[in-house]
């Protein structure tokens, strides 16, 4: 009895210091792919003359075989996915260097930073944001692109996508693709129905045509996605970047320029102008409740109230998946219409192809991804819209989307990323706050400019420290 | 040399103590092991408090004192929670919540277990009733979403306002018509009105509208004609053709009148006459000869089709969501009460309607104070509940209202990981969350000890 009580003591103290440090399972299974991936090892490491000295060391000499295989991370699931194998598979019958990819979906960034701190970064990793690119040059943790990387983006790319790939003057990453922010999508019928046989080209026809479609009896002419503040940054930034041009653009993404500067007081007016016309947009306090996917069906969907919304490329996703309108016959696109007779601008997102490892198979392979070659089975299937200037636009699968991709390249050197994805989160990506919040207060509020101006201004204060 | 005495020291002693008294030791035995077997019994408790739920605490007090940096901020953090608007509205809602929804949700669940008691069906209106609490926030959150939706097709809210709004107020025929040239015909508290008062008889007055989408023009409209007649006469019509061509403000081919709207010839103020417009968008005043008139269309030609109530907007966000919380809830206090109920004596109740109670007193004087008891029970458990509501909040309201309809439990989050990063005010206002809820827990601790003695 004396002993035996102690004993169920310590197996239950045992149980409870399990269950606090989830040790128990853990620990088991862990000793498991411990014990499954040292066989596995043992025979590699006994097959390479020299012994491995460091954890890190078998990734950054994986390519040493002859032929050779990389690892690639990126977001890309599903459909996506199988088009990017498509660009893999050519890479593979080029070279013959085998190609692993694995999709860690949205949190790549996590993933990557938890691969670094454990030595074992994949070779190659597209980055959907420009903002990591910088923040991985600098500390060091992506290799620099070498010559022949530098020499393909060179020679199909617009300048400004070594720029891009730039970190300091350092070419890191080349552009795989690159999204289309700057369509405006539109419902055929309506402007047959009120007779506009031409898309809009500049911002006054745009208007112009919005006022015919409301006489034609659409009673919201424009529908604007105000419940979901990333929609009206996008608005915005386009027109912000036709207003004040592409410097300035810049300047105020970094924040060297105030919000309270009157290039943006310019811009705003612009939006106030359209924002505070009911006729054209309907009360805005209804636009609010009204979320981005809500927006889109709206224009399109059967007995459509609206005629005309602004979006990226990937509303026409929206528009197959949630109507029974057709892209690019029921739907179409303009380009985002000009604004004082500007050149056509772009703003758009993308994702940069980065080494994280000195195999010379991974600068190979963002060489070939620099390749006419790559970007025609990137775009082959719809998913993917390129910056490649030396794709041949027949490569696209249909005339909208060709379009889409077309407007990238046109837009060569006047093209610019999404500017609240370049923000800290707290401004300019963040539900009820920051900019979302403040421009959803300006849409309530269209007349009052300069109150809009200084929340935008307090708010990327706090910040952009 | 030390060694073999050391051993040699205890073994006597123990001997000793085992062989001097057969009762003795055992009894001293399980006196100390008995303290310290309790101590083994605590401890894994104690540990698994100690590591997730004393020092959270702990460290969020500490947190509370930095900066999102990780900097000593002193009391910085207290104060911008008690200054900054965001958290002030939270503040605010927060105390609209606890005031509101624990009350009604009691107040539902104690008319509903008194009801419930009488009925034959009471289980299974029980059972229907506490179903919602088997739904998570989330998925309540996404339902309610839907039924408040703006779209009466969509959400449920709406189409039973606007379905018993329509029935009381028709729609009109061409909701959201204009004039072709507002300098014409001059919008008014009443309608639409021609800026010039027009001789009757001399020409015919001309209404052009535009705005008006095809579905809502009748089969039997006929291409418009210019009016005739001595009376005051003139024409309403489409002044849109299909294709947008034709000129502005004249009647072409193609244009159709308008028929069905109401005209009203005013003078000098008050409307003297009025008519409906022909198949051919034409009027006419027969009995109108003499004197000049301003021709009116009256507002109720063109009023928008009442589109039911914004419940997600800043203004009605929080009752909203809180309708929904008592949709979840009010089978939980059901319960609970209903069980207080089952408890209370019969005979009580019976002496009481002996004693010529009617049924309102005999629930006021006998059934409440014996079951108040239950009643703080359940308020106090909700008020617990409602300060750290997060969830619905989130989920339901939009992001543009998300402002308006803040809590302080959902503002933490929004500070800490929502995009702020700014976890030092976020522990501050964990902290004081963490305060205000105290007396509640308080409360039911000395419940529980009252009830345990």
């Amino acid at each position: 009895m004396r002993r035996s009580i102690p004993r169920t003591l310590t197996t239950f103290a045992a149980v409870a210091a399990c269950s606090v440090l989830a040790a128990c399972g853990g620990g088991g299974s862990g000793g498991g792919t411990g014990s499954t991936a040292s066989p596995n090892n043992s025979p590699s490491s006994a097959a390479s003359p020299s012994p491995s000295p460091s954890a890190s060391e078998p990734a950054e000499t994986g390519g040493g075989e002859s032929g050779g295989s990389i690892e690639v991370d990126a977001v890309w699931s599903g459909a996506e996915a199988k088009t990017f194998k498509k660009v893999t598979d050519a890479f593979t019958a080029k070279t013959g260097i085998k190609v692993t990819y694995s999709s860690q979906g949205d949190n790549l960034p996590t993933v990557l930073g938890t691969k670094l701190a454990g030595g074992k970064p994949p070779d190659v990793a597209m980055l959907p944001q420009p903002g990591l690119l910088e923040q991985f040059a600098k500390k060091g943790q992506i290799r620099k692109a070498d010559a022949d990387v530098a020499a393909a983006v060179k020679k199909n790319y617009s300048s400004i996508w070594t720029d891009l790939g730039s970190v300091d003057g350092t070419l890191y990453g080349v552009w795989i693709d690159v999204a289309n922010k700057s369509t405006v999508w539109y419902n055929t019928a309506a402007f047959d129905n009120a007779g506009i046989s031409k898309a809009p080209k500049t911002w006054k026809q745009f208007v112009a045509d919005a006022n015919t479609l409301s006489d034609s009896g659409v009673s919201v002419p424009i529908s604007i996605g105000g419940a979901d503040g990333w929609t009206l940054t996008d608005w915005f930034e386009n027109v912000y970047l036709q207003t004040a041009g592409p410097k300035m653009y810049d300047k105020l993404a970094k924040h060297e320029i105030k919000w309270t500067d009157p290039s943006v007081t310019k811009a705003l007016t612009v939006l106030s102008k359209l924002w505070s016309n009911e006729r054209l947009v309907g009360d805005p306090k209804k636009a609010l409740q009204v979320d981005f996917p809500t927006s889109v069906t709206n224009v399109f969907k059967a007995d459509a109230q609206s005629a005309i919304v602004y979006e990226g490329s990937f509303a026409a996703g929206v528009i197959s998946s949630s109507t029974k309108a057709k892209v690019g016959s029921d739907a179409k696109f303009f380009p985002f219409p000009s604004i004082g007779g500007t050149k056509t601008a772009v703003v758009g997102s993308g994702d940069v192809a980065v080494a994280f490892t000195k195999n010379p198979a991974a600068q190979k392979f963002l060489a070939f991804l620099a390749t006419p070659e790559a970007a025609e089975a990137m775009v082959s299937t719809g998913s993917f819209t390129s910056a490649n200037s030396s794709l041949d636009p027949s490569a696209y699968p249909d005339p909208t989307i060709r379009a889409v991709g077309t407007q990238i390249v046109d837009a060569g050197n006047n093209f610019r990323f999404d500017m609240s994805d370049q923000a800290p989160a707290e401004f300019g990506a963040t539900k009820g706050s920051g900019e979302w919040k403040d421009l959803q207060d300006f849409l309530a509020n269209p007349s009052d400019i300069s109150g809009a101006q200084k929340k935008l201004e307090a708010d990327a204060k706090k910040a952009f420290k | 040399m030390s060694t073999p005495t050391q051993p040699a020291a205890p073994e006597p002693a123990s001997g000793a103590a085992g062989t001097s008294t057969v009762t003795r030791p055992p009894r001293r035995r399980r006196g100390r092991s008995g303290a310290g077997r309790g101590l083994w019994f605590v401890l894994p408790a104690s540990i698994l408090l100690a590591a997730l739920v004393l020092y959270p605490i702990i460290f969020s007090v500490i947190r509370s004192f930095f900066d999102a940096g990780g900097h000593f901020a002193g009391g910085a953090n207290y104060v911008s929670l008690f200054t900054d608007p965001e958290t002030l509205t939270a503040v605010k809602n927060n105390v609209i919540w606890v005031i509101v929804a624990p009350t009604v949700v009691t107040a539902f669940g104690l008319v509903f277990a008194v009801l419930t008691e009488r009925i034959r069906w009471s289980s299974a209106f029980k059972a229907a009733v506490f179903m919602p609490m088997a739904i998570s926030f989330l998925a309540s959150g996404v339902i309610f979403r839907l039924v408040y939706d703006q779209d009466p097709n969509k959400g449920l809210a709406n189409a039973i306002v606007v379905g018993v709004h329509d029935v009381f107020a028709k729609s009109s025929q061409y909701p959201g018509a204009r004039p072709r040239d507002p300098k014409q015909l001059v919008s008014t508290d009443d309608g639409y009105r021609t800026a010039q008062a027009r001789p009757a008889g001399a020409t015919a007055v001309q209404l052009p509208l535009v705005a008006v989408p095809p579905d809502d023009i009748p089969d039997d409209a006929a291409q418009a004609e210019t009016a005739s007649g001595s009376g005051l006469h003139g024409t309403v019509w489409l002044d849109f053709k299909p294709g947008g061509a034709g000129k502005s403000s004249a009647i072409d081919k193609g244009e159709r009148g308008l028929p069905g709207v109401e005209v009203q010839a005013v003078r000098d103020g008050t409307v003297v006459a009025s008519t409906k417009t022909a198949d051919n968008g034409t009027f006419a005043f027969p009995s109108l000869t003499s004197g000049s008139y301003t021709v009116q269309l009256p507002s109720s030609n063109f009023r928008e089709p009442f589109d039911g109530v914004t419940w997600l907007s800043s203004a009605l966000v929080t009752p909203s969501i809180i309708a929904a919380y008592i949709w979840i809830y009010a089978g939980f206090a059901m319960v609970l009460i209903a069980s207080g109920l089952s408890t209370i004596p019969r005979d009580t109740l019976e002496a009481a309607r002996i004693d010529g109670a009617n049924e309102w007193k005999v629930f006021r004087y006998v059934t409440m104070p014996l079951l108040s008891p239950v009643l703080v029970v359940v308020m106090v458990t909700l008020v617990i509940n409602v300060l750290k509501v997060f969830d619905l909040v989130y989920i339901m309201a939009p992001g543009s209202v998300q402002d308006s309809a803040n809590v302080l439990a959902l503002q933490m989050w929004r500070v800490s990981f929502g995009g702020g990063h700014n976890q030092g005010l976020g522990s501050a206002i964990g902290v004081f969350l963490f305060v205000l809820v105290l007396p509640a827990m308080i409360l039911n601790i000395r419940r529980f000890r009252q009830e345990q003695r």
